[in-house]
């Protein structure tokens, strides 16, 4: 094995783990903060995806048409929020799951009605659709810098947000106990409102930066929500800190497993079997390490720390 | 009035003896993927087989065609169900449509041998066309094996020595890597077999098949899946350093999205929209003319399906309850295909040309394919001799 491939599988990690963590954390928020099981979540990414396409087409610009999608998705989370899940909040888990699986199901048919099944496409401008030497020997493609940038950015702003400002502050208290906080003459209903919009903005943010590399298609973001959940599970529910780690270790399994498994299991079994079984079984490592880390710590790596 | 009081002894008569098919129509049962991801492909065929609808009156030996759609969702467990549903309580005298060879797989029994002719429109599973193959079940597609061994001599051809590989880990993306490593002589310097569905990001399998130092590259990703491969490839900075062959990736679904990233990528195929036959052309060009859209494989397939059925139907005037005889037409393969004439295997899958196609963008600023070369000329599947009809 040599060292460059090495480095760049990490890299490639990092990367997808970086690209988790923006949907998951938006999640997480939602989640941890609201107490609001929103599995309509990767919905949102995928609506940001499609608006960011459109965009660029309209503008011809994708650094344009990102920055527009930012405020776009954050509304249609807004929207969101007033019309159908205000009333969720008092309800149990399961009618969340219920409500926002009926949203899915809705967004789908609207996105195929308002854009065709046909998908679409995010053209990158010039400057990030190449590579380059990002350390000696290893070439790397810019717009994956470009993602990696973005999720670093997002995390340290998140943290900045919630731990060092004072609508953060609130946030965290309305966690903890929200009629207190309202009792305080906070306006918790437009609080809420908000840190949907902003868990809205962040999943639209998580589709813009993944549509150029992966397809901007119907039922996108049910494919990678599934990651995102055992992202915030094993990073522990409404914890940032979490998120962010957990989603790096998920990246880094996903990747090095695909890229160095069917070679180990190779060692051990036939090549062809382990050609065969080695895909399934990277899939499956994210969820056995959620599994072995609910079995020891069930609040998840860094639960946070308050309610 | 007659047409009404007809009507309306039809739905008495239908209502007393509990459900049984119109024997005034024939009932074609489709299934195809119409929602999630892939329904561009499912839209496509749907389009391919109201056009062939049309362009028979909408009728067949006098017989009104009914064609019911299904959608499989993407899912062998939901395309089963709809099948059974086809069969069971619509009663269907066809059985068509397939993009995916696990779901077809998952439905095969549930047709075959319970009334119904089987006929896919595209997958082409090994088992089905070996040690499955029944009486009933009919291909205007071709053996999945087929269309990669024509690559891999295409790659002979060319001299390319060594050879990394790439599909999806699932029934079909088995079928095409064996496809091609049975023809290509060349050093397979290595392999992926990819999570199917949903792999998002394949830059740890790129950045292997660089650091293999292959001659070439070859992948199989129906439908947006290639995109998506295309994309990464090119911003890998792969592009312009190892040669990307393909088998089903680079279609008319695909090229609308890939544009200028699949211009001269070489695939093998069947079909091509500009084979020179009378009714590839009137398909192509009414298809386009419907919908602005150049026709896929897809839907030169689903065409050819429904044109299979009007020869067998035709066969036996209208009498659907000679199935030995349209049994015996559908094998003649008596039609004019989309792809030209074709014959019949003893396993019901085509012996046929395939060919070596270019994606170019036209002087229309369309991007589309063109045929390069013949490589096989009345191809047979290497699983026809398991199969013991």
């Amino acid at each position: 094995m040599n060292w460059i491939l090495l480095v760049e599988q990490v890299l490639n990690g990092v990367q997808l783990g970086l690209l988790l963590f923006l949907l998951a954390a938006g999640l997480t928020l939602v989640f941890g903060i609201m107490d609001l099981v929103n599995l309509a979540h990767g919905s949102l990414y995928m609506i940001g995806a499609f608006i960011a396409a459109s965009l660029t087409q309209l503008t011809g610009s994708f650094v344009i048409a990102a920055i527009l999608t930012l405020p776009a998705t954050m509304l249609v989370g807004m929207a969101v929020e007033v019309l159908c899940l205000r009333t969720l909040y008092d309800r149990d888990h399961l009618d969340q799951v219920l409500a926002t699986f009926g949203l899915i199901l809705f967004a789908d048919d609207f996105v195929q009605l308002v854009w065709g099944p046909a998908g679409m496409d995010i053209r990158l401008p010039e400057f990030l659709r190449t590579s380059f030497e990002i350390l000696p020997g290893v070439v790397y493609p810019t717009y994956r810098v470009a993602i990696i940038v973005v999720g670093l950015a997002v995390a340290a702003f998140l943290y900045f947000l919630v731990a060092r400002t004072r609508i953060g502050m609130l946030i965290r208290a309305g966690a903890s106990n929200r009629e207190m906080v309202g009792a305080l003459g906070v306006n918790i209903r437009l609080l809420f409102t908000l840190i949907f919009g902003l868990g809205a903005m962040m999943a639209g943010l998580a589709g813009l930066m993944a549509g150029p590399i992966l397809t901007v298609q119907i039922g996108m973001g049910n494919d990678i929500l599934i990651l995102a959940f055992v992202v915030i599970v094993i990073g522990g529910i409404g914890s940032i800190r979490g998120a962010f780690v957990a989603a790096l270790i998920v990246g880094l399994i996903d990747t090095v497993g695909r890229a160095f498994l069917p070679e180990i299991l190779g060692l051990f079994v036939g090549q062809l079997a382990a050609d065969t079984a080695a895909p399934s079984i990277s899939s499956m490592m994210s969820y056995l390490l959620m599994a072995v880390i609910l079995a020891f710590r069930p609040e998840g790596l860094f639960p946070p720390r308050s309610g | 009035m007659l047409k009404k009081t007809l009507t309306m002894a039809a739905g008495l008569a239908m209502l007393g003896s509990a459900v049984q098919a119109d024997d005034q129509t024939v009932d074609i049962g489709f299934v195809t993927t119409l929602t999630v991801g892939p329904a561009v492909i499912g839209r496509d065929m749907q389009d391919a087989v109201d056009l062939a609808v049309e362009h028979l009156g909408g009728a067949m030996a006098g017989k009104k065609i009914n064609v019911i759609y299904e959608d499989d969702g993407f899912k062998p467990e939901i395309g089963k169900q709809k099948t059974e549903k086809l069969v069971n309580s619509d009663n269907v005298d066809f059985v068509a449509g397939y993009i995916w060879s696990n779901v077809l797989l998952a439905s095969y029994k549930s047709v075959v041998g319970n009334g119904p002719f089987l006929i896919s429109s595209n997958a082409g599973p090994s088992q089905i066309a070996g040690k499955l193959c029944h009486e009933d079940f009919f291909s205007t597609s071709w053996q999945n094996d087929q269309t990669p061994m024509a690559m891999g001599e295409v790659l002979n051809q060319r001299g390319v020595k060594s050879l990394y590989i790439m599909a999806p880990n699932y029934a079909a993306g088995k079928n095409m890597v064996e496809g091609v490593e049975r023809t290509y002589k060349g050093e397979i310097v290595g392999k992926d077999m990819t999570k199917w569905p949903g792999q998002l990001d394949f830059s740890a399998e790129l950045a292997k098949a660089r650091a293999s130092g292959a001659e070439a590259v070859f992948v199989f990703y129906p439908g947006k899946a290639g995109v998506q491969f295309f994309k990464q490839y090119e911003q890998a900075g792969l592009k312009s350093e190892i040669p990307l062959y393909s088998v089903f990736t680079v279609d008319s679904i695909s090229l609308p999205l890939l544009k200028d990233l699949a211009v001269g990528s070489l695939n093998t195929q069947t079909w091509s929209p500009d084979l020179d036959n009378a009714t590839n052309k009137k398909f192509v060009a009414d298809y386009k003319a419907k919908t602005g859209r150049y026709p896929s494989f897809y839907a030169a397939q689903s065409y050819d399906t429904i044109l299979l059925i009007n020869s067998a139907v035709e066969a036996v005037n209208g009498d659907l309850s000679d199935k030995a005889g349209m049994r015996a037409a559908m094998k003649k393969a008596d039609f004019e295909s989309t792809r030209g004439r074709y014959s019949y295997g003893n396993n019901h899958f085509p012996i046929q040309n395939f060919y070596l196609r270019e994606a170019y963008k036209n002087e229309a600023g369309e991007y589309t394919v063109k045929t390069v070369q013949t490589v096989f000329e009345n191809h047979q599947d290497s699983y026809a001799s398991e199969c013991g009809m």
